[in-house]
């Protein structure tokens, strides 16, 4: 029989029920205050994803034990919206918006510069975890069109050239912070 | 005209202090309703007053606010198990739509961040006229201050005795709750947002049953967009008489519109109801910058239609647009001066389709789909000179006909509208 030479069979080796084990006490904080109220899914996967930055795997199966809801219901609804990621983004989420108003006012441009500075395409991270680039439809402020929003904070009436600085700044702003906690 | 009737407390009052609410005449409307000794009156006012939604179905506020309090309990009592313990016994519901995703809207964030306890207050009326005890605003996620606000005036309504126990009566309960959205655009329609509120994947739900019928936990629901809240303290004060001095006969009132695009001044502007749209772009938006001209105007958003030059005179009102075959939808006015390139924004339009679609039902999800890949093919290696392609008739005619079917047979709105606005700006001529 030809075998992988490299491949671990014990890997595959059947250790027990991975959930055995009771949630992680973070995990348990959360599912604590929803446990038994399947509304309540989209909130918990929201205060998941606050904590670990986005939804790790095995998470998601103690949501899906702990709430009494069908792992295909978990995933169902964290895939049917935006919001939810399932690797961890960049510390900065860079989010481009490519609606109507913005695109008459150039945003394209943008989002072509923001590649090529990072280098990354849409939906990716940089190699080094400082940022995510994200395309929007719309982020409702319009009258600063182009916008370009990182994290919560909003940057209107951009060009290519002044998201490029933007990006540069945050560069600079991480180092600072970085030195600080080195310190 | 531009006519201040609802954003009049925006940017004068401090949207943190109920007392500044107070003090400009807030809750006095709630007062009047828990005063009164019937309240059939307060529907019919609303009927009367000839309200219509403002979140795009510009369906009569009155009638569905009287079909929800005349529907049938659904439920017995007590109520299923499988509504949470909280929402057990609310005979019915009252939900604020603020999932406002629309490109080209920003109306309803300017309405919570500026005046969030006016929004509350129309919200406490409604469940006081329909016996509702729980109501929910469904925010958009990407509206951190709108959020904040929000919360906070929750707060200090509660403190302050206008939600909780015992509102201005002994018999009156209400509270509200946010829900936020997470990042779906079609969480606007009614039906997919009582979805995610249940916890469940944003799928819209086939009508009928209503929302008034069975809505939200399968109860009857008043869902309202947040203008359309924003206008029901004024009614209920004022009455149905003063309302209707503003605006057009068959469109009364007024009505928030959002310009953006190449305008001067871009911004949200409340108008009285037939306005003509010239007025609105050059007047109040400030007009084109110079040397500019107009090429074509997108208005009520994606699923809205693109305007000629020469129809900048229509005046602003339901039945005017309706009879140039446009509509009002969002209330979004985007401008496009000449150096919009026209096939750009309509692949970006497909492309927010196909991206938007949630794909529970074929027509929409297949039709949104080809529909760009169509565009797609038209303008393929003619990046430099789109303007002037030749458009093969085939191509055009399978473009309509994908078109006809997502209007005729799809499930919700999105789909029955993602092909108007590409297919006006192919029957207006604005891309030859
Ligand atoms: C795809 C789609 C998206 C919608 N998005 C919104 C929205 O963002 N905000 C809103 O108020 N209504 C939205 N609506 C309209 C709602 O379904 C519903 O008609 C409205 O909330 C009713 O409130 P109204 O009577 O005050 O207009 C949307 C409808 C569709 C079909
Ligand atoms: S029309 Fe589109 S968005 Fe609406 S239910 Fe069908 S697939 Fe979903
Ligand atoms: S279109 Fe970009 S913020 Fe609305």
């Amino acid at each position: 029989m030809l075998r992988h030479p490299k491949k671990k069979h014990r890997q595959y080796l059947y250790q027990g029920d991975p959930l055995a084990a009771p949630p992680p006490p973070e995990l348990e904080t959360i599912l604590e205050r929803h446990r038994g109220r399947d509304d309540a899914l989209i909130t918990v996967l929201e205060e998941i994803q606050n904590h670990y930055g986005y939804l790790p795997q095995r998470q998601l199966q103690y949501t899906a034990r702990e709430l009494g809801l069908p792992l295909s219901r978990v995933y169902g609804v964290a895939t049917f919206y935006n919001l939810f990621h399932f690797t961890a983004p960049g510390r900065y989420m860079v989010r481009v918006c490519r609606g109507t108003a913005c695109h008459v006012n150039g945003s394209r441009q943008i989002i072509h510069a923001l590649k090529d500075k990072l280098a990354i395409n849409e939906d990716e991270s940089t190699p080094d975890g400082l940022f995510s680039l994200q395309t929007v439809a719309c982020m409702g402020a319009c009258s600063l069109a182009p916008v370009l929003v990182v994290n919560d904070n909003t940057y209107g009436r951009m060009s290519p050239e002044s998201a490029v600085d933007e990006m540069e700044k945050l560069k600079r702003e991480n180092a600072i912070l970085d030195a600080e906690v080195r310190a | 005209m531009e006519l201040k009737l609802i954003t009049a407390n925006l940017g004068k009052i401090n949207p943190s202090s109920i007392d500044d609410y107070l003090a400009h005449g807030g809750y006095r409307a709630l007062q009047r309703v828990c005063d009164a000794t019937e309240t059939v009156s307060f529907t019919h006012d609303l009927k009367a007053a000839g309200l219509v939604g403002r979140g795009g179905a510009a369906f009569s506020t009155g009638l569905k606010r009287e079909m929800a309090i005349r529907a049938e309990p659904t439920h017995p009592y007590p109520a299923p198990e499988w509504i949470p313990e909280r929402y057990r016994y609310s005979s019915s519901f009252v939900v604020c739509n603020a999932d406002e995703s629309e490109p080209g809207t920003f109306k309803d964030r300017l309405l919570l961040e500026g005046d969030p306890f006016c929004i509350i207050e129309a919200m406490t009326i409604t469940a006081f006229l329909a016996c509702a005890t729980v109501g929910f605003i469904y925010l958009r996620g990407e509206y951190p201050l709108a959020y904040e606000r929000l919360t906070h005036a929750l707060r200090v309504a509660r403190e302050r005795g206008y939600l909780g126990k015992r509102i201005l009566r002994d018999d009156f309960a209400f509270d509200i709750e946010i829900r936020r959205g997470a990042g779906a655009y079609i969480c606007g329609e009614e039906t997919a947002l009582f979805e995610s509120i249940e916890g469940k994947r944003g799928e819209p739900r086939a009508k009928p049953p209503f929302p008034t019928d069975k809505g939200l936990f399968q109860r009857p629901t008043i869902i309202n967009n947040v203008e359309t809240f924003a206008n029901i303290p004024f009614i209920t004060l004022e009455g149905a008489q003063a309302y209707r001095r503003y605006g057009t006969k068959q469109s009364p009132g007024t009505r928030i519109v959002c310009v953006s695009g190449a305008a001067q001044k871009p911004g949200a502007y409340e108008i009285e109801m037939g306005t003509p749209l010239r007025y609105v772009i050059e007047e109040l938006a400030g007009g084109l910058k110079p040397e500019r001209t107009l090429q074509a105007i997108l208005i009520g958003g994606a699923a809205g239609v693109f305007l000629k030059p020469d129809e900048i005179d229509v005046p602003l009102a339901f039945e005017s647009l309706d009879a140039i075959g446009a509509t009002f939808g969002s209330g979004a006015i985007v401008v496009l001066d000449d150096t919009a390139k026209m096939w750009g924004v309509l692949l970006r339009l497909a492309r927010f389709f196909r991206n938007e679609s949630c794909g529970k039902c074929l027509p929409c999800q297949i039709g949104t789909q080809r529909q760009l890949e169509i565009l797609e093919r038209m303008t393929q290696g003619r990046s430099r000179k789109l303007e002037q392609t030749d458009i093969s008739p085939e191509e055009l005619r399978l473009l309509r006909d994908t078109g006809a079917v997502m209007r005729d047979a799809s499930l919700c709105g999105l789909g029955q509208t993602a092909s108007n606005a590409i297919l006006s700006a192919f029957d207006k001529k604005l891309i030859l």
